[in-house]
């Protein structure tokens, strides 16, 4: 009994820190209407200054903390939301979602930068050797501390927002900025507060944290990552209620505490020791099956935006004959390393079509597409190896497919951000149950061969080879991709993204729409998944693609080029990969570069919502592979839209 | 044909709609006229299925739909346009109406959106829907960049499309001119006459006394009158609670809300200017 009371009580501890970053996380997201994906990184940086200030620089450890959560959590919340967040007033949940994005990878960058990820940081117990012993339990002081701060945040909250005006104030805003307005409060101040307080509890929950990884000592990617489990108890609170997210969060910290105790010892090892990181993903599955289907409001938005022209056939053919020769006149300039960066950037540039499909026309955010990579790659390996080529590869794009189907089906009837949630859950769960399982990939880090695609009848020799194929491949999706968006189809994903409302009140099944074009994104990025196999050679259970950051940033830079349009998947892909390759052939100090371009870059987003093809300098000028570059703005509409004459495809062409 | 029997609807402690039935025949045009906030576009969502009642059914031909998806109800025949547009604004205005039409091609219940000859003059069915209302000028412009008025009747093309029995129209005239206004009064009875149900959400009093053949009043979230439209006119109770207001006769264009689409999914709609409008003042 002792051991169940021990686990309770352990359990109860972690519980209350999730319950703090997840207290944030609601406020902000009711305030502002912005779900902040960067409220685990924000917790992490806070962490790390924690420690510079305290270890690095050796002031008292209270001071440090009263300067990190006082002065440098509300300067980084004023900061942010002046740079980032005001100008998202009104912008559709897959924007503001790319923008908290774009922050978590500016903040990653920023702290691998600053903090050498090499040198080992730990921040020791606040009181080393205290404690209580409470129904049979040690307890120490630490973990007291961290439960008594979590009970003192729900009281203040609870106060804050009946007694203070401006708490009622944050209560009102959400129903209708305008109004506030109107009623003499200031919707800025009100949402500044609301990242203020969100980033005060990330940081305070980081600070609590800091200490418990002694063991270790901080590391980047795990701080960063811990806010899922702040996210599922979010969920739990259908990311309004405070209660219940409290409720979420300490059911969260005993299931992990119990299934550690109990459950572990009946899982093969290889399995059972991951369960830390597969709890919350499973918690957050089950939330997220007993969240109520969203109400289909009508927006009553027309975009700003006029969207991207769409090529026809014989254009978009045109294009991909253009990129292959060019692909094919350039490889020779190219040395070993770079040649096979810029393949893996055109495998990429594959899964980036399929967040073009996705994302840029369905309005649907997966932030594990290069799961479907590594599964495909993985699926390719071992089906090949026995079955052939072909075989490997269709059997590559249906598992993927039907895995996408399996993912999406619990939280697609949900609003976008449920799906994101939901992905980036799913992308954790399988690299920590699949990737970096020694049943599946022998030894840490172990790899599953892949060979590479030969296509009958051509004979593929040398690296050049194998990049032009993988070009013609990349071609031949972006016309698919092109030949989807004129179809029927893809008329109904981009009609469902416009107007939910008015889609279902056509007879038109959102949730089947969804779900198809998911499964659909999922085995195209599988397909990318079995080049990028056959060109590494392998893939590798420990592959820094298949961590969540690079899925991430993947699809920050197809947004940043332009998620409506192919080019922007292919500039995308290039960039994902040659900025790290740039990073490598760099000094030490450029850790981070990718990261923090990446970020730099979705500042433009509160811009331009098509990304730098769609800046209204670029517009109508530029033409660029596969000639869907947005078109100049519309006048004023009464004029029909002319067929581009012959001399606008001779330009499209030239500038490729 | 639809029938919508003691439907209530609470937003927080406010009654948006109080026990309120109506119904809805076919082949004539109905009227449902109150002041802003009076609960007409809340109607209308519960109706169509974008808002669950807390109390209340809908029936369609006698079958309860109350618990089903709008999609689903849409396959029975039911079709609506939205106050604030709700176009799928990156398409063109052709491809909005195909939506439509590929939508509705592959089920029942429908009453064909445009005859056959009307298909074979246009050479296109989304150009023949688009031009039976009169916008087939515009079938290849982007709709996020139409004027509001031309964007309405673009979105009642949509409607029609998917070959609706019963058609809810939300204030389909603001926005238009007055020859808009008249070309619309008399498709609206055309649409009755082809055997639809067509119930229309209108302040332009004009336009309703002429092409209604039964009205219905929503004050508060109650329905306080219904008739034909005589007898509406006639009433003291309505005279007092809409029309009483209104000394000049609404030949002008009743209210603001034809100024423009919402551009950011928020603020209230129903704050009129002065003038000759009817009053807002009921909430919403």
């Amino acid at each position: 009994m002792s051991v169940f009371f021990s686990y309770t009580v352990i359990g109860i501890t972690v519980g209350a820190i999730y319950a703090i970053t997840a207290t944030g996380l609601v406020i902000t997201y009711t305030t502002t209407g912005i779900f902040n994906f960067a409220q685990g990184a924000v917790g992490m940086v806070a962490a790390f200054s924690f420690w510079q200030l305290w270890q690095g620089w050796g002031w008292n450890p209270v001071l440090s903390l009263a300067v990190v959560l006082l002065v440098l959590a509300p300067l980084l919340a004023i900061g942010v939301e002046f740079v980032f967040m005001r100008r998202l007033h009104g912008a559709s949940t897959v924007r503001s979602l790319m923008v908290t994005l774009g922050l978590l990878v500016i903040l990653v960058g920023l702290a691998t930068a600053i903090w050498n990820p090499q040198v080992q940081r730990i921040v020791p117990q606040f009181w080393p050797g205290d404690d209580v012993t409470i129904l049979g339990v040690v307890i120490n002081y630490q973990q007291l501390l961290t439960v008594i701060v979590a009970v003192a945040v729900a009281v203040a909250m609870r106060y804050f927002f009946r007694w203070f005006r401006v708490g009622v104030a944050m209560r009102a805003v959400v129903d209708d900025p305008d109004l506030v307005a109107l009623a003499g409060a200031k919707p800025h101040r009100v949402a500044q507060m609301g990242w203020m307080l969100g980033f005060f509890f990330a940081a305070l929950a980081g600070c609590l944290i800091a200490p418990t990884v002694a063991s270790t000592g901080l590391n980047i990617d795990n701080l960063t990552i811990l806010v899922v489990n702040g996210y599922a108890a979010a969920v739990v609170g259908r990311l309004r209620s405070l209660p219940w997210t409290f409720v979420g969060a300490i059911a969260l910290g005993l299931a992990g505490e119990y299934s550690v105790g109990y459950l572990s010892q009946h899982l093969p090892s290889s399995l059972g020791g991951q369960l830390p990181e597969l709890v919350p993903v499973v918690f957050l599955f089950v939330a997220l099956l007993v969240v109520p289907a969203a109400r289909l409001a009508a927006v009553g938005r027309l975009p700003v935006h006029p969207p991207p022209r769409v090529a026809n056939l014989r254009q978009s053919l045109l294009g991909a004959a253009v990129l292959i020769v060019a692909v094919a006149a350039v490889s020779p300039l190219l040395g070993g390393s770079l040649l096979a960066a810029v393949a893996t950037g055109l495998t990429l540039g594959i899964v980036g079509l399929s967040l073009v499909l996705l994302t840029g026309f369905a309005g649907q955010v997966s932030l594990c597409q290069l799961t479907f990579l590594g599964v495909g790659a993985y699926v390719m390996g071992k089906v090949a190896s026995g079955g052939g080529d072909w075989l490997g590869l269709v059997a590559a794009v249906a598992v993927t497919a039907g895995l996408g189907t399996v993912i999406a089906l619990p939280a697609i009837r949900l609003r976008g951000l449920y799906l994101a949630l939901a992905t980036l859950a799913f992308g954790e769960a399988a690299y920590f149950a699949f990737f970096t399982n020694t049943s599946f990939f022998p030894g840490f880090g172990g790899s599953v061969a892949v060979g590479r695609l030969s296509l009958p009848g051509v004979h593929l020799v040398g690296d050049r080879a194998e990049l032009i194929e993988i070009a013609a491949f990349f071609a031949l999706s972006a016309v698919a991709v092109l030949a989807v968006r004129r179809s029927n189809f893809g008329r109904r994903l981009v009609a469902m993204n416009d107007s939910p409302a008015a889609f279902a009140t056509l007879g038109l099944n959102a949730t089947v729409t969804k779900v198809a074009v998911f499964a659909l994104a999922a085995g195209m990025a599988g397909l990318g998944g079995v080049l990028y196999g056959g060109e590494t050679g392998a893939i590798a259970g420990n592959d820094t693609q298949l961590q969540f950051l690079s899925s991430l940033i993947l699809l920050l830079f197809v947004a940043i080029w332009g998620i409506r349009t192919t080019t922007g998947a292919l500039l995308g892909g290039l960039s994902a990969t040659l900025l790290p390759f740039a990073e490598t052939h760099l000094p030490a100090a450029y850790a981070g570069l990718t990261g923090l371009v990446a970020g730099v870059g979705i500042v433009l987003l509160g811009r331009s919502a098509d990304g730098v093809l769609g800046l209204p300098q670029l517009r109508g000028r530029v033409r660029l592979p596969f000639t869907d570059t947005p078109r100049r703005p519309a006048g004023d509409g009464g004029g029909a839209d002319a067929a581009p004459t012959d001399d606008e495809i001779k330009g499209a062409v030239g500038v490729a | 044909m639809l029938e919508a029997r003691g439907v209530t609807v609470r937003f927080g402690g406010v009654a948006a709609l109080t026990d309120v039935s109506l119904s809805v025949t076919a082949g004539q045009v109905t009227g449902l006229i109150g002041p802003n906030g009076a609960g007409k576009t809340t109607l209308f969502n519960v109706i169509t299925g974008l808002q669950r009642p807390d109390r209340g059914e809908v029936r369609i031909d006698g079958s309860d739909v109350t618990r089903r998806g709008p999609h689903r109800r849409s396959r029975l025949g039911l079709a609506r346009t939205f106050q604030r547009l709700e176009l799928f604004g990156t398409l063109t205005a052709a491809d909005n109406v195909r939506v439509g039409l590929e939508a509705s091609a592959h089920h029942g219940h429908v009453i064909a959106p445009v005859s056959e000859t009307a298909i074979g003059a246009a050479g296109d069915p989304a150009l023949a829907v688009l031009e039976r209302v009169g916008v087939g000028a515009v079938a290849d412009a982007q709709v996020g960049s139409l004027p509001t008025g031309t964007a309405r009747l673009v979105e009642l093309a949509r409607a029609l499309s998917t070959g609706p029995r019963i058609i809810l129209l939300d204030e389909p005239c603001s926005g238009l001119d007055d020859n808009e206004t008249e070309t619309l009064g008399a498709l609206l009875g055309d649409l009755a006459a082809e055997g639809r149900a067509v119930l229309v959400v209108e302040h332009d009093m004009d336009l309703v006394l002429k092409v209604c053949d039964v009205v219905h009043v929503l004050d508060f979230g109650e329905v306080i009158a219904s008739g034909t439209p005589l007898e509406i006119r006639a009433d003291p109770i309505v005279q007092a609670a809409y029309l009483g207001r209104m000394d000049v006769p609404a030949s002008a264009d009743p209210d603001g809300h034809g100024a423009g689409p919402g551009r950011n999914g928020h603020g209230a709609p129903g704050v009129a200017p002065g003038g000759p409008g009817p009053v807002p003042g009921a909430p919403a």
